[in-house]
């Protein structure tokens, strides 16, 4: 069944198909219609979940964790300064192991206040131990969810889904909307191992000292590294059940590119445009785009960034004294300790579309120029920037 | 107090020490939070999950793998108890286990302080759950340092002449939530706590108790002071024990029949020792003010628990 949705209904769709049981949500722009919906979904007896009003994001995150701690589907929606609340709650259920999904409709952070879309907020929580998976679409946005149960559960790491805020999150687009059985088919009511058994007492998050921690956080570690498989096997099933496929990355036009351009999220829509029109006047543009955030799929970006002369990184965000986060990671990609790979390309920083600023296909053209002049720069290039 | 068959000192509801909270803790010599939850756990029972925000327990439970208790723990950050304990709750009702009692084992800076947005926000729900404060009047796992709950004139780190403000009136906050049930305790008067817990286990909703924790260390006074210091609290009306039903009615579970001066609180720890005679009138007028206040908002004026008579 097709319906036209707007990016945040089709999350809470996915909410409802993933049959979770626990709504610990907290209101804030432009994530709201992700819980009114939800809200609606409870109350209709169409999702049997507790849904619970809390006070804020910081106990939506905690009652996300006990809820998770007692083996139920948890799931929260976010934004923003209300992500950035959360913060020390995202350590927590990462280091704990608990298979929590959380939508981020991504905007700026302040200050400034502002409530339009950039990156800067999930990227602030690259560090925090979550999956981060990249939508499009609103139809990624949907099966984003159901996939990000697929693989937290298996890994037992948390996922976080991001959209942009208006763009995907306010803009109507037609979904196609799995039948429940077949999501059921593929997400088994959730087992973690990890989860209380009332008659095995048990310290869950206890003091672990020195002689234990790093183990600990090992074993984290290469649970999120080793999620790159388990994604990959997730969406190999849910391709087999559904025909839609989810690549940690796309490339499109990369055969013969030789300026490409990464970006993340709904303005590789954009960039695909731009590469089209580029192509038509002949000059040999390409993309990639970077649905897998976290972990980061360095081994495939090398792989396909191989030999490209001129690379570009789009940001979403920027970080003071750092650049954009998206490009830091495409160059640590490509400083490969290991054998030549065939000439480390140049990777050109831009940053663009902060807090809510339009990106066209012609800030996109413009970038690709500069691109291909092959002029690498340590500072990021700001598009559109007013003198 | 009475003593059982097997020699055991307890109270008629039962042992002191409960199986479900095992020797081999790390709390400090005489520490009244560790009795306190022993006789919580005897009469919650092993279906119970303890949501533990940072606080003394944090370390008195001890590190991995050591594990004192015999029920489930669930270790969190400072300012969720509630919200953990809330979503605990939710998780069980949801996959079938609702019968699981969930409750929250909070200091007084998780309580009063850090802790206490999401305990509002838990109690203006009313989830199904227990919130214990286990109050030692100050940051006492860090060494020390006032928090709300701090009385009057008390030396702490932080406060190195003495609090200047006055103990937070956290059973009115809780009051005004209009929850079913909220009480104060005592661990001077167990049977009075058992009764209390009892009681709140046949209350579906939040319930709160607010357990005075005596703190030998941080009280600076001898170990062996603990029980003392608790009932001269009491006695001396500095911790009336109370209970509140739905915010409204208001029960006193104990009138002392003589008055105990402060003084005789106050000195036996050093943390008011450097209190002048003028400053303990003015606490002692602070808290006569209070009780009187108390004493006219009462509804009733019995025990807890019918027949228990209090030393």
């Amino acid at each position: 069944m097709k319906m036209l949705m707007e990016g945040n209904h089709a999350v809470s769709w996915g909410v409802m198909l993933s049959r979770v049981q626990v709504l610990p949500v907290y209101p804030i722009t432009p994530q709201t219609h992700i819980s009114e919906a939800l809200a609606d979904f409870v109350a209709e007896g169409r999702l049997d979940a507790r849904y619970i009003k809390v006070e804020s994001e910081h106990s939506a995150m905690a009652a996300c964790i006990g809820a998770s701690t007692a083996n139920a589907r948890a799931f929260t929606a976010t934004s923003s300064q209300g992500l950035a609340l959360m913060h020390e709650m995202l350590h927590w259920a990462a280091g704990a192991r608990l298979p929590i999904v959380m939508a981020n409709v991504n905007r700026a952070i302040g200050s400034p206040w502002n409530i339009w879309n950039d990156q800067s907020d999930s990227m602030s929580q690259r560090d925090t131990g979550w999956l981060q998976f990249y939508a499009e679409d609103n139809q990624e946005c949907l099966d984003s969810i159901i996939l990000a149960y697929m693989v937290s559960e298996a890994v037992l790491v948390p996922s976080m889904v991001v959209l942009d805020a208006f763009i995907l999150s306010h803009t109507q687009e037609a979904v196609e909307i799995p039948e429940a059985g077949d999501v059921d088919a593929i997400l088994p009511t959730l087992a973690n191992p990890n989860a209380i058994d009332i008659d095995v007492p048990r310290a869950y998050s206890p003091v672990v000292a020195p002689d234990n921690f790093t183990e600990v956080k090992y074993k984290q570690y290469r649970a999120s590294e080793d999620a790159i498989k388990t994604i990959e096997e997730a969406g190999a099933k849910f391709k087999d059940a559904f025909g839609r496929d989810y690549p940690l990355v796309s490339p499109y036009m990369m055969d013969d590119a030789k300026a490409v351009l990464v970006a993340a999220g709904a303005v590789t829509g954009t960039v695909r445009k731009a590469v089209d029109a580029l192509r038509r006047e002949g000059k040999k543009a390409g993309m990639l785009k970077i649905r897998t955030f976290r972990p980061f799929p360095r081994d495939r970006v090398r792989e396909v960034l191989q030999g490209v002369p001129n690379v570009g990184v789009l940001d979403k965000s920027v970080f003071p004294g750092a650049g954009g986060p998206i490009a830091q990671e495409v160059r640590a990609s490509l400083y490969y300790s290991g054998k030549s790979n065939g000439g480390t390309p140049r990777v050109t920083g831009f940053v663009g579309g902060l807090g809510g600023r339009d990106i066209t296909v012609s800030d996109v053209a413009h970038a690709f120029e500069t691109i291909m002049k092959g002029k690498g720069t340590d500072d990021p290039i700001f598009l559109g920037l007013k003198k | 107090m009475s003593v059982d068959k097997a020699g055991v000192k307890g109270t008629k509801n039962g042992p002191i020490v409960s199986p479900l909270f095992t020797p081999g803790h790390l709390a400090c010599p005489g520490c009244g939070g560790t009795l306190a939850l022993n006789r919580v756990l005897n009469v919650l029972g092993k279906r119970t999950v303890i949501a533990l925000p940072a606080c003394c327990f944090s370390i008195i439970t001890g590190a991995f793998p050591h594990m004192p208790l015999n029920v489930n723990l669930v270790h969190t950050a400072f300012e969720t108890a509630a919200a953990l304990a809330t979503g605990l709750k939710a998780g069980f009702e949801m996959t079938g286990r609702g019968d699981v009692t969930v409750m929250a084992w909070a200091g007084d800076g998780g309580t009063f302080d850090i802790g206490l947005q999401a305990l509002s926000g838990a109690a203006e729900r009313n989830e199904d759950i227990f919130f214990f404060c286990y109050d030692n009047e100050a940051y006492m796992n860090t060494g020390n340092q006032r928090s709300g709950a701090t009385p009057l004139g008390s030396w702490t780190t932080t406060t190195p002449t003495g609090e200047t403000m006055d103990k937070k009136d956290i059973m009115g906050i809780i009051a005004a939530h209009h929850i079913p049930y909220a009480a104060t305790a005592s661990i001077a008067h167990l049977d009075d706590l058992d009764a209390k817990v009892k009681k709140g286990e046949e209350i579906k909703g939040t319930k709160f108790i607010h357990i005075l924790s005596a703190c030998p260390t941080g009280w600076r006074m001898p170990s062996d002071m603990t029980i003392k210091a608790a009932r001269l609290a009491v006695k001396s009306r500095v911790f009336p024990l109370m209970e509140i039903f739905n915010g409204e009615r208001r029960v006193l579970n104990y009138r002392p029949e003589e008055l105990t001066h402060v003084r005789d609180y106050l000195g036996l720890q050093g943390r008011f020792s450097h209190l002048t005679d003028g400053e303990i009138e003015e606490i002692q007028r602070r808290v006569d003010e209070r009780w009187k206040k108390l004493v006219a908002s009462v509804d009733e004026v019995r025990p807890a628990d019918d027949g228990i008579e209090y030393i």
